[in-house]
Protein backbone atom coordinates (compact mmCIF):
# COMPACT_ATOMS: atom_id res chain seq x y z
CA UNK A 1 0.00 0.00 0.00
CA UNK A 2 1.51 3.68 -0.48
CA UNK A 3 0.58 6.08 1.98
CA UNK A 4 -2.18 8.61 1.44
CA UNK A 5 -4.42 11.00 3.39
CA UNK A 6 -6.42 9.17 5.23
CA UNK A 7 -8.76 9.75 8.22
CA UNK A 8 -8.97 9.74 11.90
CA UNK A 9 -11.23 6.16 11.80
CA UNK A 10 -8.96 4.80 9.22
CA UNK A 11 -5.64 5.44 11.05
CA UNK A 12 -6.83 4.32 14.45
CA UNK A 13 -7.94 0.75 12.73
CA UNK A 14 -4.08 0.44 12.51
CA UNK A 15 -3.44 0.45 16.44
CA UNK A 16 -4.14 -1.76 19.00
CA UNK A 17 -6.50 -1.00 21.10
CA UNK A 18 -8.28 -3.18 24.21
CA UNK A 19 -11.17 -1.57 25.20
CA UNK A 20 -12.81 -1.47 28.84
CA UNK A 21 -16.09 -1.78 28.43
CA UNK A 22 -17.39 -1.55 32.05
CA UNK A 23 -15.20 1.19 32.62
CA UNK A 24 -15.03 4.42 30.45
CA UNK A 25 -11.76 6.00 31.74
CA UNK A 26 -12.88 9.80 30.34
CA UNK A 27 -16.94 11.02 30.73
CA UNK A 28 -18.58 13.75 30.10
CA UNK A 29 -20.80 16.13 31.67
CA UNK A 30 -23.08 17.05 28.47
CA UNK A 31 -24.93 19.73 30.30
CA UNK A 32 -21.72 21.49 30.80
CA UNK A 33 -20.76 20.72 27.23
CA UNK A 34 -24.00 22.17 25.53
CA UNK A 35 -23.53 25.60 27.30
CA UNK A 36 -19.56 25.57 26.13
CA UNK A 37 -18.93 28.26 23.35
CA UNK A 38 -15.54 27.16 22.00
CA UNK A 39 -15.59 23.88 22.20
CA UNK A 40 -11.93 22.93 21.53
CA UNK A 41 -11.89 19.84 22.06
CA UNK A 42 -13.69 19.24 18.09
CA UNK A 43 -10.65 20.15 16.83
CA UNK A 44 -7.84 19.36 18.83
CA UNK A 45 -8.55 15.95 19.70
CA UNK A 46 -5.76 14.29 17.50
CA UNK A 47 -8.07 11.48 17.57
CA UNK A 48 -11.17 13.69 16.18
CA UNK A 49 -12.98 11.23 18.77
CA UNK A 50 -15.03 14.39 20.18
CA UNK A 51 -18.27 14.94 17.70
CA UNK A 52 -20.89 16.75 17.55
CA UNK A 53 -23.93 15.53 16.55
CA UNK A 54 -27.64 17.48 16.45
CA UNK A 55 -25.83 19.95 18.45
CA UNK A 56 -24.56 17.92 21.44
CA UNK A 57 -20.94 16.99 22.14
CA UNK A 58 -19.95 12.86 22.00
CA UNK A 59 -17.11 11.49 22.50
CA UNK A 60 -15.69 7.69 21.81
CA UNK A 61 -13.36 6.80 24.46
CA UNK A 62 -12.64 3.53 22.51
CA UNK A 63 -10.15 5.02 20.30
CA UNK A 64 -7.93 7.12 22.39
CA UNK A 65 -4.57 7.43 22.42
CA UNK A 66 -4.38 9.06 26.03
CA UNK A 67 -2.45 12.01 24.71
CA UNK A 68 -4.30 14.52 27.30
CA UNK A 69 -5.12 17.06 25.06
CA UNK A 70 -8.75 17.38 26.12
CA UNK A 71 -7.77 17.37 29.43
CA UNK A 72 -5.58 20.46 29.47
CA UNK A 73 -8.15 22.54 27.04
CA UNK A 74 -11.34 21.89 28.18
CA UNK A 75 -11.64 25.17 30.16
CA UNK A 76 -15.53 25.08 31.60
CA UNK A 77 -14.85 21.23 33.05
CA UNK A 78 -17.06 19.29 30.76
CA UNK A 79 -14.54 16.37 31.42
CA UNK A 80 -16.27 15.12 34.58
CA UNK A 81 -12.87 12.70 34.63
CA UNK A 82 -10.42 11.79 33.41
CA UNK A 83 -8.15 9.16 33.72
CA UNK A 84 -6.01 6.95 32.28
CA UNK A 85 -8.17 3.47 31.28
CA UNK A 86 -7.19 0.50 33.61
CA UNK A 87 -4.05 -1.61 33.85
CA UNK A 88 -3.75 -3.81 30.51
CA UNK A 89 -6.77 -1.28 28.83
CA UNK A 90 -6.47 1.38 25.96
CA UNK A 91 -3.87 1.95 23.23
CA UNK A 92 -0.70 -0.68 22.90
CA UNK A 93 1.72 1.47 21.02
CA UNK A 94 4.18 -1.23 19.01
CA UNK A 95 6.23 1.76 17.66
CA UNK A 96 5.57 4.28 19.77
CA UNK B 1 1.21 -5.82 51.62
CA UNK B 2 1.55 -4.48 55.38
CA UNK B 3 3.74 -1.44 56.16
CA UNK B 4 6.83 -3.68 57.49
CA UNK B 5 6.98 -5.66 54.26
CA UNK B 6 8.02 -2.22 52.17
CA UNK B 7 9.83 -1.56 49.40
CA UNK B 8 13.47 0.78 49.23
CA UNK B 9 11.51 2.70 46.16
CA UNK B 10 8.36 2.11 44.41
CA UNK B 11 8.64 3.46 40.68
CA UNK B 12 5.16 4.39 38.93
CA UNK B 13 6.11 4.87 34.71
CA UNK B 14 8.14 2.55 33.21
CA UNK B 15 9.29 5.13 31.27
CA UNK B 16 13.41 6.29 30.47
CA UNK B 17 12.85 8.64 33.46
CA UNK B 18 11.52 5.01 35.88
CA UNK B 19 13.94 2.32 34.37
CA UNK B 20 17.06 3.99 34.75
CA UNK B 21 16.33 5.05 38.08
CA UNK B 22 15.60 0.94 38.87
CA UNK B 23 18.14 0.22 36.92
CA UNK B 24 20.71 1.69 39.40
CA UNK B 25 18.47 1.01 42.33
CA UNK B 26 18.48 -2.55 41.64
CA UNK B 27 22.30 -2.35 40.87
CA UNK B 28 22.88 -1.19 44.08
CA UNK B 29 20.94 -3.70 45.73
CA UNK B 30 18.09 -1.69 46.71
CA UNK B 31 14.51 -3.57 47.05
CA UNK B 32 12.72 -1.77 43.72
CA UNK B 33 9.64 -2.04 42.49
CA UNK B 34 8.47 -0.83 39.06
CA UNK B 35 4.16 -0.20 38.10
CA UNK B 36 3.43 0.63 34.64
CA UNK B 37 -0.14 0.73 33.65
CA UNK B 38 0.89 -0.78 29.82
CA UNK B 39 0.31 -4.58 28.80
CA UNK B 40 4.50 -4.04 28.45
CA UNK B 41 6.73 -1.38 29.45
CA UNK B 42 6.76 0.99 26.34
CA UNK B 43 3.56 0.55 25.25
CA UNK B 44 1.53 3.74 26.11
CA UNK B 45 4.97 5.89 25.34
CA UNK B 46 5.40 7.60 21.71
CA UNK B 47 8.15 10.28 21.03
CA UNK B 48 9.19 11.84 17.83
CA UNK B 49 11.95 10.97 17.75
CA UNK B 50 15.58 10.88 19.01
CA UNK B 51 17.42 9.90 22.18
CA UNK B 52 20.80 11.69 22.95
CA UNK B 53 23.12 8.93 23.72
CA UNK B 54 25.15 10.96 26.70
CA UNK B 55 22.46 10.48 28.53
CA UNK B 56 22.52 6.57 28.49
CA UNK B 57 26.64 7.20 28.98
CA UNK B 58 25.63 8.70 32.55
CA UNK B 59 23.13 5.94 33.61
CA UNK B 60 26.32 3.85 33.18
CA UNK B 61 29.23 4.11 30.85
CA UNK B 62 28.96 1.24 28.02
CA UNK B 63 25.05 1.35 27.77
CA UNK B 64 24.58 2.87 24.65
CA UNK B 65 26.75 0.44 22.56
CA UNK B 66 24.31 -2.35 24.67
CA UNK B 67 21.70 -0.80 23.74
CA UNK B 68 22.25 -0.90 20.08
CA UNK B 69 19.66 -3.41 19.22
CA UNK B 70 16.50 -1.46 20.80
CA UNK B 71 17.81 1.79 18.78
CA UNK B 72 17.13 2.80 15.29
CA UNK B 73 19.44 4.96 13.45
CA UNK B 74 22.58 6.93 14.20
CA UNK B 75 21.56 10.73 13.11
CA UNK B 76 24.28 12.13 10.81
CA UNK B 77 22.45 14.20 9.04
CA UNK B 78 20.42 16.88 10.67
CA UNK B 79 17.71 19.13 8.76
CA UNK B 80 15.82 22.10 9.05
CA UNK B 81 12.83 22.52 6.19
CA UNK B 82 11.21 25.92 5.71
CA UNK B 83 7.91 25.28 3.94
CA UNK B 84 5.21 27.52 2.04
CA UNK B 85 2.97 25.78 -0.17
CA UNK B 86 4.96 24.08 -3.27
CA UNK B 87 7.92 26.25 -2.28
CA UNK B 88 10.37 25.06 0.47
CA UNK B 89 14.37 25.26 1.94
CA UNK B 90 15.93 22.70 3.18
CA UNK B 91 19.07 23.13 5.15
CA UNK B 92 21.30 19.68 5.59
CA UNK B 93 23.95 19.60 8.03
CA UNK B 94 25.78 16.35 7.21
CA UNK B 95 28.39 15.57 10.10
CA UNK B 96 29.96 11.59 10.69
CA UNK B 97 32.00 13.01 13.66
CA UNK B 98 28.30 12.41 14.92
CA UNK B 99 28.54 8.65 14.57
CA UNK B 100 31.54 8.58 16.56
CA UNK B 101 32.62 5.57 18.99
CA UNK B 102 29.11 6.65 20.61
CA UNK B 103 27.22 7.82 17.85
CA UNK B 104 25.97 11.29 19.65
CA UNK B 105 22.15 10.70 18.95
CA UNK B 106 20.04 7.88 17.49
CA UNK B 107 16.61 7.55 16.04
CA UNK B 108 14.45 5.76 18.30
CA UNK B 109 10.57 4.07 18.52
CA UNK B 110 10.02 3.87 22.64
CA UNK B 111 7.31 0.51 22.57
CA UNK B 112 11.10 -0.92 21.38
CA UNK B 113 13.76 1.00 23.63
CA UNK B 114 11.77 0.77 26.73
CA UNK B 115 10.77 -3.02 26.89
CA UNK B 116 14.24 -3.66 26.06
CA UNK B 117 15.48 -1.13 28.76
CA UNK B 118 13.02 -2.57 31.64
CA UNK B 119 14.58 -5.84 31.03
CA UNK B 120 17.96 -4.60 31.68
CA UNK B 121 16.54 -3.03 35.22
CA UNK B 122 14.71 -6.71 35.34
CA UNK B 123 17.96 -8.61 34.93
CA UNK B 124 19.93 -6.54 37.50
CA UNK B 125 16.83 -7.40 39.96
CA UNK B 126 14.10 -5.06 39.93
CA UNK B 127 10.65 -6.19 39.83
CA UNK B 128 8.39 -4.67 37.18
CA UNK B 129 4.38 -4.99 37.46
CA UNK B 130 3.19 -4.30 34.25
CA UNK B 131 -0.45 -3.72 33.17
CA UNK B 132 -1.05 -2.24 36.61
CA UNK B 133 -2.22 1.52 36.90
CA UNK B 134 -1.85 3.67 40.33
CA UNK B 135 -4.55 5.11 41.28
CA UNK B 136 -3.44 7.36 43.98
CA UNK B 137 -0.30 7.56 46.51
CA UNK B 138 -0.82 6.57 50.06
CA UNK B 139 0.20 9.68 52.86
CA UNK B 140 0.89 9.45 56.43
CA UNK B 141 1.62 12.00 58.39
CA UNK B 142 2.83 14.32 55.61
CA UNK B 143 4.88 12.11 54.13
CA UNK B 144 3.89 9.77 51.09
CA UNK B 145 5.08 6.34 52.66
CA UNK B 146 3.31 4.26 49.24
CA UNK B 147 0.76 3.57 46.17
CA UNK B 148 -3.00 2.43 45.89
CA UNK B 149 -3.95 0.15 42.64
CA UNK B 150 -7.79 -0.83 42.50
CA UNK B 151 -7.79 -2.59 46.18
CA UNK B 152 -3.99 -3.24 46.69
CA UNK B 153 -1.68 -0.77 48.69
CA UNK B 154 2.30 -1.26 48.06
CA UNK B 155 4.75 0.88 50.82
CA UNK B 156 8.09 1.78 50.08
CA UNK B 157 10.48 4.19 51.34
CA UNK B 158 10.75 6.63 48.42
CA UNK B 159 7.76 6.75 45.46
CA UNK B 160 9.10 8.16 41.90
CA UNK B 161 6.93 9.35 40.05
CA UNK B 162 8.27 8.77 36.22
CA UNK B 163 4.25 8.58 35.18
CA UNK B 164 4.83 11.24 32.22
CA UNK B 165 3.93 14.65 31.16
CA UNK B 166 0.23 14.60 32.73
CA UNK B 167 1.47 13.28 35.80
CA UNK B 168 -1.76 13.04 37.77
CA UNK B 169 0.26 11.13 40.92
CA UNK B 170 2.30 14.97 40.86
CA UNK B 171 -0.81 16.86 40.98
CA UNK B 172 -2.44 14.24 43.44
CA UNK B 173 0.46 14.68 45.97
CA UNK B 174 -0.10 18.31 45.43
CA UNK B 175 3.36 19.11 43.79
CA UNK B 176 1.46 20.64 40.51
CA UNK B 177 -1.50 21.84 39.61
CA UNK B 178 -3.54 21.87 36.20
CA UNK B 179 -1.63 21.62 33.54
CA UNK B 180 -2.06 24.63 31.66
CA UNK B 181 -2.33 24.65 28.07
CA UNK B 182 0.20 26.82 26.78
CA UNK B 183 2.87 25.32 28.71
CA UNK B 184 2.49 22.02 26.50
CA UNK B 185 3.01 20.69 22.78
CA UNK B 186 0.86 18.02 21.41
CA UNK B 187 2.42 15.74 19.04
CA UNK B 188 0.87 13.81 16.40
CA UNK B 189 2.44 10.79 14.43
CA UNK B 190 2.12 7.83 12.01
CA UNK B 191 4.42 5.69 11.41
CA UNK B 192 5.35 4.53 7.83
CA UNK B 193 7.07 1.85 6.90
CA UNK B 194 9.69 1.45 4.18
CA UNK B 195 12.27 -0.97 2.73
CA UNK B 196 16.06 -0.09 4.64
CA UNK B 197 17.15 0.55 1.19
CA UNK B 198 14.56 2.90 -0.07
CA UNK B 199 15.48 4.89 3.09
CA UNK B 200 19.24 5.05 2.66
CA UNK B 201 18.73 6.13 -1.04
CA UNK B 202 16.31 8.73 -0.42
CA UNK B 203 18.02 10.61 2.49
CA UNK B 204 20.73 9.67 1.29
CA UNK B 205 22.82 8.14 4.19
CA UNK B 206 24.57 4.56 4.94
CA UNK B 207 22.78 1.85 6.33
CA UNK B 208 23.02 2.32 10.06
CA UNK B 209 22.64 6.23 9.51
CA UNK B 210 19.88 8.24 9.52
CA UNK B 211 18.19 12.08 9.54
CA UNK B 212 16.54 14.26 11.61
CA UNK B 213 14.18 17.03 9.88
CA UNK B 214 12.07 19.40 11.63
CA UNK B 215 10.00 21.63 9.27
CA UNK B 216 8.50 25.07 9.99
CA UNK B 217 5.51 26.27 7.95
CA UNK B 218 3.52 23.66 7.80
CA UNK B 219 1.09 24.32 10.69
CA UNK B 220 -1.33 26.95 9.48
CA UNK B 221 0.60 29.96 11.62
CA UNK B 222 0.07 27.66 15.08
CA UNK B 223 3.06 28.01 16.93
CA UNK B 224 4.91 24.65 16.08
CA UNK B 225 6.23 22.25 13.43
CA UNK B 226 6.87 18.78 11.82
CA UNK B 227 9.17 16.59 12.75
CA UNK B 228 10.28 13.72 10.36
CA UNK B 229 13.14 10.45 11.96
CA UNK B 230 14.06 7.86 9.79
CA UNK B 231 14.01 4.83 11.62
CA UNK B 232 15.22 1.05 10.59
CA UNK B 233 12.58 0.33 8.46
CA UNK B 234 10.13 3.03 8.90
CA UNK B 235 9.76 6.53 9.24
CA UNK B 236 8.63 9.06 12.05
CA UNK B 237 6.55 11.66 10.68
CA UNK B 238 4.52 14.28 12.59
CA UNK B 239 3.35 18.00 13.84
CA UNK B 240 3.55 19.38 17.17
CA UNK B 241 1.20 22.20 17.92
CA UNK B 242 0.04 24.36 20.77
CA UNK B 243 -3.26 23.18 21.42
CA UNK B 244 -4.33 26.51 22.60
CA UNK B 245 -3.42 28.26 19.38
CA UNK B 246 -4.71 24.89 17.21
CA UNK B 247 -8.29 25.66 19.05
CA UNK B 248 -8.06 29.02 17.92
CA UNK B 249 -7.32 28.38 14.40
CA UNK B 250 -10.03 26.06 14.32
CA UNK B 251 -8.70 23.60 11.56
CA UNK B 252 -8.46 19.79 13.22
CA UNK B 253 -4.99 19.42 13.90
CA UNK B 254 -5.25 15.78 12.09
CA UNK B 255 -6.29 17.33 8.91
CA UNK B 256 -3.13 20.08 9.35
CA UNK B 257 -0.61 16.73 10.40
CA UNK B 258 -2.65 15.06 7.03
CA UNK B 259 -1.57 18.57 4.83
CA UNK B 260 1.74 17.94 6.04
CA UNK B 261 2.31 14.63 5.07
CA UNK B 262 0.89 15.33 1.69
CA UNK B 263 3.11 18.13 1.42
CA UNK B 264 5.12 18.50 -1.96
CA UNK B 265 8.06 18.58 0.81
CA UNK B 266 7.28 15.39 2.04
CA UNK B 267 5.36 13.20 0.03
CA UNK B 268 8.20 12.30 -2.15
CA UNK B 269 10.15 10.70 1.17
CA UNK B 270 7.15 8.66 2.04
CA UNK B 271 5.63 7.93 -1.17
CA UNK B 272 4.90 4.01 -1.28
CA UNK B 273 5.29 3.44 2.35
CA UNK B 274 2.91 2.01 4.79
CA UNK B 275 1.27 3.61 7.79
CA UNK B 276 1.00 1.49 10.05
CA UNK B 277 0.60 3.62 14.05
CA UNK B 278 -1.13 6.85 14.49
CA UNK B 279 -0.17 8.20 18.17
CA UNK B 280 -0.01 11.05 20.22
CA UNK B 281 1.46 12.48 22.96
CA UNK B 282 1.71 15.97 24.76
CA UNK B 283 5.44 17.48 25.54
CA UNK B 284 6.34 19.71 27.88
CA UNK B 285 7.09 23.22 25.87
CA UNK B 286 8.19 25.63 28.73
CA UNK B 287 11.91 24.69 29.11
CA UNK B 288 12.68 25.56 32.78
CA UNK B 289 9.61 27.90 33.14
CA UNK B 290 7.38 24.90 33.16
CA UNK B 291 8.90 23.27 36.14
CA UNK B 292 7.40 22.98 39.27
CA UNK B 293 8.88 25.06 41.93
CA UNK B 294 9.09 21.79 44.16
CA UNK B 295 9.96 18.64 42.80
CA UNK B 296 9.87 16.33 45.82
CA UNK B 297 8.07 16.09 49.39
CA UNK B 298 8.79 13.64 51.93
CA UNK B 299 8.69 10.22 50.56
CA UNK B 300 8.11 11.53 46.76
CA UNK B 301 10.60 13.00 44.03
CA UNK B 302 9.11 14.10 40.43
CA UNK B 303 11.34 12.80 37.50
CA UNK B 304 11.44 13.10 33.47
CA UNK B 305 8.37 14.52 32.33
CA UNK B 306 6.69 14.34 35.16
CA UNK B 307 9.07 16.59 36.69
CA UNK B 308 8.49 18.79 33.15
CA UNK B 309 11.79 18.30 32.16
CA UNK B 310 11.74 19.34 28.24
CA UNK B 311 14.06 21.54 26.33
CA UNK B 312 12.63 23.06 22.91
CA UNK B 313 14.91 25.24 20.76
CA UNK B 314 13.12 25.11 18.19
CA UNK B 315 16.08 22.98 15.99
CA UNK B 316 17.10 20.85 19.33
CA UNK B 317 14.30 19.35 21.06
CA UNK B 318 15.16 17.00 24.10
CA UNK B 319 13.12 15.28 26.69
CA UNK B 320 14.24 11.50 26.78
CA UNK B 321 18.03 12.08 27.65
CA UNK B 322 16.64 14.54 30.53
CA UNK B 323 14.29 11.81 31.65
CA UNK B 324 17.15 9.05 31.93
CA UNK B 325 19.60 12.02 33.90
CA UNK B 326 16.59 13.01 36.14
CA UNK B 327 15.91 9.05 36.96
CA UNK B 328 19.50 8.44 37.58
CA UNK B 329 19.69 11.53 39.65
CA UNK B 330 16.58 10.29 42.09
CA UNK B 331 18.57 6.85 42.28
CA UNK B 332 21.39 8.37 43.32
CA UNK B 333 20.11 10.34 45.58
CA UNK B 334 18.28 7.44 47.32
CA UNK B 335 21.05 5.71 47.41
CA UNK B 336 23.24 8.07 49.44
CA UNK B 337 20.42 9.24 51.50
CA UNK B 338 20.54 8.20 55.26
CA UNK B 339 16.70 8.87 55.84
CA UNK B 340 14.01 9.22 53.72
CA UNK B 341 13.80 13.45 54.67
CA UNK B 342 17.36 13.56 52.94
CA UNK B 343 16.14 12.13 49.63
CA UNK B 344 15.08 15.45 47.99
CA UNK B 345 17.47 17.61 48.72
CA UNK B 346 20.03 14.99 47.54
CA UNK B 347 17.95 14.88 44.45
CA UNK B 348 18.24 18.28 43.48
CA UNK B 349 22.12 18.26 44.28
CA UNK B 350 22.46 15.54 41.94
CA UNK B 351 20.29 17.02 39.28
CA UNK B 352 22.73 20.23 39.43
CA UNK B 353 25.68 18.02 39.78
CA UNK B 354 24.16 16.14 36.57
CA UNK B 355 23.77 19.57 34.67
CA UNK B 356 20.39 19.24 34.14
CA UNK B 357 19.40 22.12 35.70
CA UNK B 358 22.55 24.07 34.43
CA UNK B 359 21.71 22.70 30.94
CA UNK B 360 17.66 24.07 31.29
CA UNK B 361 19.09 27.42 32.69
CA UNK B 362 21.01 27.73 29.98
CA UNK B 363 18.15 28.05 27.18
CA UNK B 364 15.62 29.26 29.55
CA UNK B 365 14.65 32.28 27.69
CA UNK B 366 14.29 30.06 23.94
CA UNK B 367 10.73 29.69 24.91
CA UNK B 368 10.36 33.61 24.25
CA UNK B 369 11.36 33.34 20.48
CA UNK B 370 9.29 30.19 20.27
CA UNK B 371 6.00 32.62 20.81
CA UNK B 372 7.12 34.56 18.32
CA UNK B 373 3.82 34.33 15.91
CA UNK B 374 5.71 35.17 12.69
CA UNK B 375 8.05 32.20 12.98
CA UNK B 376 5.91 29.65 12.09
CA UNK B 377 3.96 31.14 8.78
CA UNK B 378 5.45 34.97 7.92
CA UNK B 379 9.31 33.92 8.18
CA UNK B 380 9.33 30.78 6.67
CA UNK B 381 7.42 32.47 3.32
CA UNK B 382 9.64 35.39 3.43
CA UNK B 383 12.64 33.05 3.12
CA UNK B 384 10.95 30.90 0.38
CA UNK B 385 10.40 34.68 -1.58
CA UNK B 386 13.75 35.47 -1.17
CA UNK B 387 14.86 32.06 -2.43
CA UNK B 388 12.21 32.37 -5.69
CA UNK B 389 13.75 35.81 -6.31
CA UNK B 390 17.45 34.94 -6.55
CA UNK B 391 16.81 31.14 -8.50
CA UNK B 392 14.17 32.88 -10.94
CA UNK B 393 15.67 33.34 -15.00
CA UNK B 394 12.54 34.10 -17.10
CA UNK B 395 14.13 36.66 -19.45
CA UNK B 396 13.11 39.89 -17.82
CA UNK B 397 15.01 42.15 -16.68
CA UNK B 398 15.52 41.13 -12.71
CA UNK B 399 14.95 43.87 -10.52
CA UNK B 400 17.95 45.13 -8.50
CA UNK B 401 18.85 42.37 -5.28
CA UNK B 402 18.30 45.31 -2.95
CA UNK B 403 15.54 46.42 -4.10
CA UNK B 404 13.94 43.67 -4.71
CA UNK B 405 14.90 42.10 -1.34
CA UNK B 406 13.88 45.12 0.37
CA UNK B 407 10.25 44.74 -1.54
CA UNK B 408 10.48 40.86 -0.12
CA UNK B 409 10.81 41.96 3.48
CA UNK B 410 8.09 45.08 3.58
CA UNK B 411 5.42 42.43 1.90
CA UNK B 412 5.86 40.17 4.98
CA UNK B 413 6.75 42.46 7.60
CA UNK B 414 7.31 46.29 8.82
CA UNK B 415 10.57 47.09 9.83
CA UNK B 416 9.24 47.98 13.38
CA UNK B 417 8.04 43.91 13.46
CA UNK B 418 11.77 42.95 12.32
CA UNK B 419 13.62 45.48 14.48
CA UNK B 420 11.27 43.65 17.37
CA UNK B 421 11.37 39.68 16.35
CA UNK B 422 15.12 40.31 16.23
CA UNK B 423 15.44 42.24 19.38
CA UNK B 424 13.43 39.88 21.19
CA UNK B 425 15.00 36.92 19.16
CA UNK B 426 18.52 38.03 20.76
CA UNK B 427 17.47 38.88 24.24
CA UNK B 428 16.00 35.33 24.65
CA UNK B 429 19.28 33.55 23.69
Amino acid sequence: MTVKRQGPEELLGLNKFTVDEDCPHIVLDKEICAKCKDKPCLVICPAVLYTLKDGEINFDYAGCLECGTCRVMCKNKGISKWEYPRGTFGVAFRGG
Amino acid sequence: MSEEEKFDAIIIGAGPAGIACAYLLAKAQKNVLVIERGVTAGSKNVTGGRLYTYALEMVEEGLTKAAEEALERKVVREQITMMDGDKAITIDYHDLGFKGDVPQSYTILRAVFDEWFAAQAEAEGAMIATGIRVDDVIEKDGRIIGVKAGEDEMYADVVIAADGVNSLIAQKAGLRGELPAHSVGVGVKEIIELPPKTIEERFNVGPDEGVAKLSLGCTEGIQGGGFLYTNKDSVSLGVVFSPEQAAKNGKKIHEIFQDYKMSPAIYPLIGDGTTTEYGAHLVPEEGLRGVPKKLFRDGLVLVGDAAGFGINMGYIIRGIDLALVSGAAAAKAIIAAEKVSDVGPAYMKELDNMRLIPNMKAVAGFPDILTLPRIFSTYPKMANDVFQYLFTVDGKVPTKMTKALMGIVKKHVTMGQLMGDAWRGLKSI
